[in-house]
């Protein structure tokens, strides 16, 4: 079918609006932030005053960004990492043909509904060492006199990668169940018949077909993880001992309590090319993918 | 081009252009009404008046709505909204606060603590709009403490009234515990405080209260001790940047803290204020520091003052008042000020006073306001009020600017886990010079 021209100027006329609104809220607030961080703004009056890249020398300078950006990659790491092994457990034993397996699959996959505000607070209960899972570990004889999870700066960080792996596995999960079901079952009775074990074919057979689902999960859930905020807001508010203390979190309380916009925008902006770093390349691995 | 594609775009055009002017429409931003201050009270007085504040639940909630019906009453006319956004000590209501100020969108009233946060953050970057002829008109400059009316002042000029007052460094004890103890109730210093500890610590219960998963009530501690040692004159010049953080007081300040967290419940990491509190009640703690708010915890779950528990200065701290006070400021470009001035009136009034506080917990901020209708510890507060050293509180936002509030917040944080003060100290400093509180020398 030919495509006249004003077939293209309609297609064009009817991707406009979005285009205008996503160029001026995301990408115009963006190139925004990066002016502001580029400025000397601090108070509630808007000042412009040029100073090159300052506000970022002094950021990384800060004793507590550098926490922010260790506890960041701690964070992420463990949350990528708990999901991705989890979420594909669980995929291969639902896999299985579990009897029952729909209803299975819905109870993994419901904690992604509830929101992080939700998991926060209840799991600070889980995690509180006098009424949570102390508790259970008392009754099971076990001495937890020293256990205090989220009280405790070594151990606070993972209680709080805990409910975040809690809350996303089952979407690790749901992805990894498409793909294992995407490979034709005529593979696996090949390599059965070639005399392949269970394991083996996992290991040659599913897992490198598997491969695309793992960077696509791993692009969503670190994305999340490089900008968490809410979860540990209402979980710790960074603390205790700043042990749990996350860009986000600092970003929140210079620009919102501290009204130093400035430095509130170059935290924004650190996180916005930390993303960056993960998705750019995805994009460039999915382009040569399509082509 | 043919004709059709242009009214397609024309119509585009037009859509986007009733979307963006849908987006920018404030709700109830009427052009704004002059300040009439001669205006007489009721008379043409109309149209909606908007309060923003943080006090959603419990007494607070309680004493704003009879403040606001008390108003209703007198100007009938006016439509009062009660924009209230929750979250304790106002961090989230803050937030929303200056965006709805910086996007040009301000209610016709606000809650503001005196002091920093009033004069730093909204006088300075002039968004407020003074009142100091409300003031003469009405004679509050002698119903107000002097020390109150400078916490609302800048070059002679008041911005705020103030509504009420809450002491801060207020020692909350589990009377039938001090009793099982052998332990009177009275004025403590660090000798006493120290002494009763080790008595319930020895008895299996824990000695003090501590909630620090939202910072700030650790910061709340830490003032009191800091105005307990170093007295009010070095508390104020503390703050105000004239004295280093590195100094000998700030460190054994901070060697009290340190003694004192050796005798707090375990899982203070995990609590919320009233949740500390809770475990006074509960028997669970003997004491617990936290500004008279606690008090309005207590009663409503059926505790009697001076008969369940008891309010003491914090250790050492007698005869000195940390001030919490909430002040309602007239922001600039209020789109109904005529309204808001005459709330204002009303909240500075002695009626007006009465009607907030005896729900709210706090006292008058007026002074010779007819007490009969507080509870015991509140008369015995209001007189101290009249009597005592007054200090602005720096955790609720008033001795310091915000900037600092929460690297105080934060490194102190810090310091009940890793109790280095030397290490605190040199951080506290940096962080004052950072903040601007202090000069680099």
């Amino acid at each position: 079918m030919k495509r006249t021209r004003s077939d293209r100027l309609l297609s064009f006329v009817l991707i406009a609006p979005s285009c205008l609104l996503l160029v001026l809220f995301v990408y115009g607030f963006i190139a925004w932030s990066g002016w502001i961080s580029m400025t000397d703004w601090r108070g509630l009056v808007p000042s412009h005053g040029f100073v090159g890249l300052q506000q970022y020398e002094q950021l990384f300078r800060l004793p507590r960004f550098q926490t922010d950006l260790f506890n960041t990659a701690v964070f992420t790491l463990v949350f990528l990492a708990g999901n991705l092994f989890l979420g594909l457990f669980l995929a291969v034993l639902l896999d299985r043909g579990l009897r029952g397996e729909p209803f299975f699959r819905s109870l993994f996959l419901f904690p992604m509904a509830v929101s992080f505000v939700v998991t926060g607070t209840i799991w600070v209960w889980v995690f509180n060492p006098e009424v949570g899972l102390n508790r259970i570990f008392t009754a099971l004889g076990f001495d937890v006199e020293r256990w205090g999870w989220i009280t405790d700066p070594r151990m606070a960080l993972y209680c709080v990668s805990m409910a975040a792996i809690w809350q996303m596995a089952g979407f690790t999960m749901a992805q990894y169940l498409a793909g294992l079901r995407g490979i034709a079952v005529e593979q696996r009775e090949a390599a059965r018949i070639d005399g392949a074990g269970e394991a083996q074919i996992f290991r040659h057979v599913l897992l490198p077909q598997l491969w695309p689902i793992t960077v696509g999960a791993v692009v969503v859930l670190g994305h999340i993880s490089l900008k968490i905020f809410d979860l540990i807001f209402v979980m710790t508010q960074g603390g205790p001992a700043r042990s749990t203390d996350v860009p986000g979190i600092y970003m929140f309380e210079v620009s919102f309590r501290g009204d130093f916009f400035a430095r509130g925008a170059a935290i924004g902006i650190v996180m916005l090319l930390m993303v960056a770093l993960l998705i750019v390349p995805y994009l460039v691995y999915a382009r040569r993918m399509d082509a | 081009m043919r004709v059709g594609t242009w009214i397609r775009w024309a119509a585009l055009c037009a859509m986007m252009l009733m979307l963006a002017i849908g987006c920018g429409k404030k709700e109830g931003a009427e052009p704004a009404a002059p300040a009439q201050p001669d205006a007489e009270a009721g008379q043409g007085i109309g149209g909606e008046m908007t309060f923003f504040s943080w006090w959603t639940a419990g007494g607070e909630a309680e004493g704003l709505a009879d403040l606001l019906n008390f108003f209703q009453k007198k100007f009938p006319g006016v439509k009062v909204i009660n924009a209230a956004v929750a979250g304790g000590a106002g961090t989230n209501a803050k937030a929303v606060l200056k965006t709805r100020m910086m996007g040009g969108d301000p209610p016709d009233s606000f809650q503001v603590h005196g002091g920093s946060e009033l004069i730093d953050t909204w006088v300075k970057a002039g968004l407020m709009q003074p009142i100091t002829d409300l003031y003469q008109q009405e004679g509050w400059n002698d119903k107000f403490p002097q020390g109150l009316i400078d916490m609302v002042s800048k070059d002679g000029e008041i911005y705020a009234v103030p509504s009420n007052v809450h002491r801060g460094n207020v020692l909350w004890v589990n009377r039938s515990l001090f009793e099982a103890q052998g332990i009177p109730v009275m004025n403590m210093n660090y000798e006493a405080f120290f002494d009763a500890c080790e008595k319930f610590k020895a008895a299996g219960v824990a000695p003090l209260a501590l909630a620090s998963r939202n910072k700030w009530p650790v910061t709340h501690l830490f003032e009191s001790i800091l105005l307990g040692v170093g007295g009010p004159i070095f508390y104020q010049e503390l703050f105000d940047g004239q004295i280093a953080w590195t100094d000998k007081r700030v460190k054994e300040s901070l060697e009290i803290l340190k003694r004192m967290m050796g005798y707090v419940n375990k899982d203070h990491a995990a609590l919320t204020w009233d949740q500390a509190s809770g475990l006074v009640m509960q028997g669970k703690a003997a004491m617990n520091v936290m500004g008279d708010w606690a008090k309005g915890y207590f009663t409503t779950n059926g505790w009697i003052p001076d008969k369940d528990f008891g309010a003491l200065p914090a250790p050492q701290t007698g005869g000195r008042f940390v001030v919490v006070t909430d002040t309602f400021g007239l922001p600039k470009g209020a789109p109904n000020a005529a309204a808001a001035r005459e709330f204002l009136k009303v909240v500075g009034s002695a009626e007006g006073q009465v009607a907030f506080n005896i729900k709210k917990g706090s006292i008058p901020a007026r002074i010779g306001v007819p007490t009969d209708a507080f509870d015991p510890i509140a008369v015995r507060t209001i007189k101290d009020f009249a009597a005592d050293r007054l200090v602005p509180s720096c955790a609720h936002g008033s001795a310091t600017v915000e900037l600092f509030v929460t690297a105080i917040n934060d490194e102190l944080g810090i310091f009940i886990q890793n109790l280095d003060p030397e290490k605190t100290m040199n951080a506290l400093e940096a962080a004052a010079l950072d903040a601007g509180v202090r000069k680099a020398q």
